[in-house]
């Protein structure tokens, strides 16, 4: 049985109001939050960056189930802003948590994908025998141009996931891709900013990929919607996860569990999986959970997970998702603006 | 001069085309049209196609002979032209078409209107939007279109006491309209309230005050009336074709609230026809804000001046109404692919005089009138047709 054995999610206790974001542009705050259905984002403190925050998901995995870190075998992380453009922050995450020289470790980049991508990687090598744990995760500190419409949703987070075959909390039944060469969003080389095709990003990108990849997985499966207890989209904004939920036949009320986004913004790379540990703290033994990924560039990874009976044990050693809702602290524009490294000395 | 008949119509899907290219709309209207009409492609003697802005939407130039290329025209080596007017580009293609198959100089022509936006942001699009007004004297000092439109709108309201709710009237009728209309960008029903609470986007014009930028294409055949009952039993027949134009820059103008071109364009058009405002059945308006529409519908004659709130607040321009206005949802709920509208306009009269429109169909149809601008009133371009 191959699956998750521990997880672990961090997100920045700093958080902006979209309202404050909407009145440094001009724009109308409510209508903002109706819209993107979010009410605030996670904005990382001066010193945190993909690296830090992976590392801190990292040990939460790692002692959540109590593992002794010598035992991975392989470490990705999946992030669309890694502080370095050559130098890995796969390396950076096994040095801070001690483990093993012989280890592969390599980052992984696909938009807001990279974390799901960084999982199915961990599952060959583990299907294959080849190493005992691998560790899988998705950080980011997402940048947007300011007063551009990312700016309202791109957050910081990370999630990381260890996989194995050893005492799994939550089976991984099947999974599917869906790939294409989609222009919705990208950032060249040395550009500080991601750039975007708009309303490009919706129908042609997020939905078709979304529902494609699920489609997909439930045709090869034999699965349908209602055979589900929760479904985690990745969310980029409120709106989007139901609506695409919605089409495939799943319930607002299967969603909502893991749809994080309103209180966190989109956390990019750990959006999907941070969605997925809410799930994981509350999920009860054999229930099914459905997780699709969507990166832009762009592709979806779709997943059937089933909890197992060792869940209540490892889970309860760790800090669930729900602390980070608790614990914040709120930055005004200009503080936020300083913390984003949008002010330029 | 010939008398002249349009006797096939072909639209695209107006919305979001993300699959579809400019050329794959432009040649799937032309051939829609061309079947429409139960010809072939290589019976054509010239092509027209109205379009305002490729070099900027999609980076290409000399459309003409694209079109006519990716159609399959080339080994004709047809006569292909586009033509431009801003959003009035459509019309002007079959102005364009009708001349020229009127003089004699062609006998069978087809008239296409083009426009694929949304392979650009929307800053981007409305940046092209306030290029059919004065770049020098009204862009670059930061006017955008709607808020020129909003100009209009303020002035009309000080001047003839219309209100927000009469205009949001015009959004509601169209959105209501175009869910009878499988083409159309928007076919969904809205409420007042929804027109009055989506966001301004140049006071006092909200966001569903506006059209919507899109996607689209349309095409007519156009031949001598002589000829038309050799290809179609229900030729719909051109009566006027007329064109005028005014100052390009709002400020100028004489009246805020009244267009001059559309008032010069539709004198002509009446005489040509030798019809009245009160003998239209029905009429297809540019209404790219609501107010354009109320705008239109007085400056056409079909209400006082200044009373087009008023009568539209009385539902006198709904289907069932005195003079029903924009059956297909218009400019609002249609979509704006600004080149195609004016094409677009004329094939939804097309078929409401051949009694195809279905569920939007106006009963006993006889004589529709399209109304197509430019800009805020630069060009007008009236055209009256009988069944």
């Amino acid at each position: 049985m191959i699956g998750i054995v521990s997880y672990g999610v961090y997100v920045p206790s700093y958080r902006i109001r979209v309202e404050d974001i909407a009145k440094q542009w001009g724009e109308d705050g409510a209508s903002m939050k109706a819209g993107l259905m979010v009410e605030e984002k996670s904005v990382p403190d001066l010193d945190e960056d993909a690296a830090t925050m992976a590392v801190e998901a990292a040990r939460a995995a790692i002692h959540r189930a109590n593992l002794d870190p010598q035992d991975l075998g392989a470490i990705y992380v999946g992030a669309e802003s890694h502080p370095y453009a050559v130098k890995p922050t796969a390396t950076i995450v096994a040095a801070a948590i001690d483990a093993s020289n012989a280890i592969t470790a390599a980052d992984f980049e696909f938009a807001c994908k990279a974390g799901t991508a960084a999982m199915q990687a961990c599952m060959g090598f583990v299907a294959l025998n080849k190493l005992k744990y691998g560790l899988a995760i998705g950080a980011d500190t997402s940048q947007a141009s300011p007063g551009d419409a990312l700016e309202y949703t791109a957050a910081a987070g990370s999630a990381a996931f260890v996989i194995g075959q050893d005492k799994v909390i939550a089976e991984i039944e099947d999974y599917t891709s869906f790939t294409t060469d989609t222009p919705d969003f990208w950032r060249r080389d040395l550009q500080k900013y991601p750039s975007h095709s708009g309303r490009f990003t919706g129908e042609p990108a997020y939905f078709r990929h979304t529902t494609s990849s699920t489609k997909a997985l439930l045709e090869q499966t034999g699965l349908k919607p209602s055979d589900f207890d929760f479904a985690v989209f990745h969310q980029p904004n409120g709106k989007f996860p139901l609506k695409a939920a919605k089409s495939l036949g799943f319930t607002s009320a299967q969603v909502k569990t893991g749809l994080m986004v309103p209180f966190f913004g989109n956390t990019y790379s750990a959006a999907s999986l941070i969605g997925l540990a809410a799930v994981l703290d509350k999920a009860l033994p054999s229930q099914r959970i459905l997780l699709t990924s969507f990166g832009s560039g762009a592709g979806s990874d779709s997943f059937v997970l089933r909890v197992t009976d060792s869940i209540e044990e490892v889970r309860e050693k760790g800090q669930k998702v729900e602390h980070f809702l608790v614990s914040k602290k709120y930055l005004d524009y200009a503080a936020y603006a300083k913390h984003q490294g949008k002010i330029r000395m | 001069m010939r008398e002249v008949a349009i006797i096939g119509v072909g639209t695209t899907k107006f919305g979001e085309l993300w699959d579809r290219s400019f050329r794959d709309i432009a040649v799937e209207a032309g051939l829609k049209a061309i079947e429409d009409a139960g010809i072939s492609g290589d019976d054509l003697d010239a092509l027209y196609g109205g379009n305002m802005s490729a070099g900027r939407f999609v980076e290409q130039e000399h459309i003409g002979a694209l079109i006519s290329d990716y159609a399959g025209l080339s080994g004709l080596h047809i006569a292909a032209t586009r033509v431009e007017a801003g959003c009035a580009s459509g019309a002007l293609a079959l102005h364009s078409a009708v001349l020229s198959v009127a003089s004699g100089w062609y006998d069978l022509v087809i008239a296409a209107g083009v426009e694929k936006m949304t392979d650009v942001n929307d800053d981007i699009a409305s940046d092209l939007l306030v290029s059919g007004v004065d770049r020098e004297w009204e862009a670059i000092c930061g006017a955008t279109l709607p808020s020129l439109f909003a100009q209009m709108a303020k002035a009309h309201m000080q001047k003839y006491h219309t209100t927000s709710e009469q205009m949001a009237k015009v959004a509601v009728k169209n959105h209501f309209n175009a869910t009878h209309n499988p083409l159309a960008q928007y076919r969904r029903e809205i409420s007042a309230e929804a027109v009055l609470g989506s966001p301004i986007v140049a006071d006092p014009l909200h966001m569903l005050d506006c059209s919507g930028i899109a996607d689209g294409a349309s095409a007519a055949v156009v031949c001598t009336a002589e000829t038309a009952k050799k290809y179609t039993e229900s030729p719909v027949y051109v009566k006027a074709s007329a064109q005028a134009s005014d100052t390009i820059s709002l400020h100028d103008r004489r009246d805020l609230t009244t267009m001059d071109a559309t008032v010069f364009a539709a004198k002509k058009a009446y005489q040509m026809a030798a019809l009245e405002p009160t003998q239209i059945d029905v009429a297809e308006v540019h209404d790219s804000y609501t107010i354009a529409e109320l705008i239109a519908i007085e400056d056409l004659g079909f209400f006082e001046k200044g009373a087009g709130g008023t009568a539209t607040e009385e539902g006198q321009t709904e289907l069932g109404g005195k003079i029903p206005i924009n059956p297909s949802g218009g400019l609002k709920a249609c979509g704006h692919p600004l080149g195609a509208t004016g094409i677009r306009q004329v094939a939804e009269i097309v078929q409401q005089l051949r009694g195809e429109a279905g569920k939007r169909q106006v009963p006993n149809a006889e004589v529709g009138l399209t109304h197509n601008i430019g800009g805020t009133g630069g060009t007008a371009i009236v055209h009256i047709f009988t069944r």
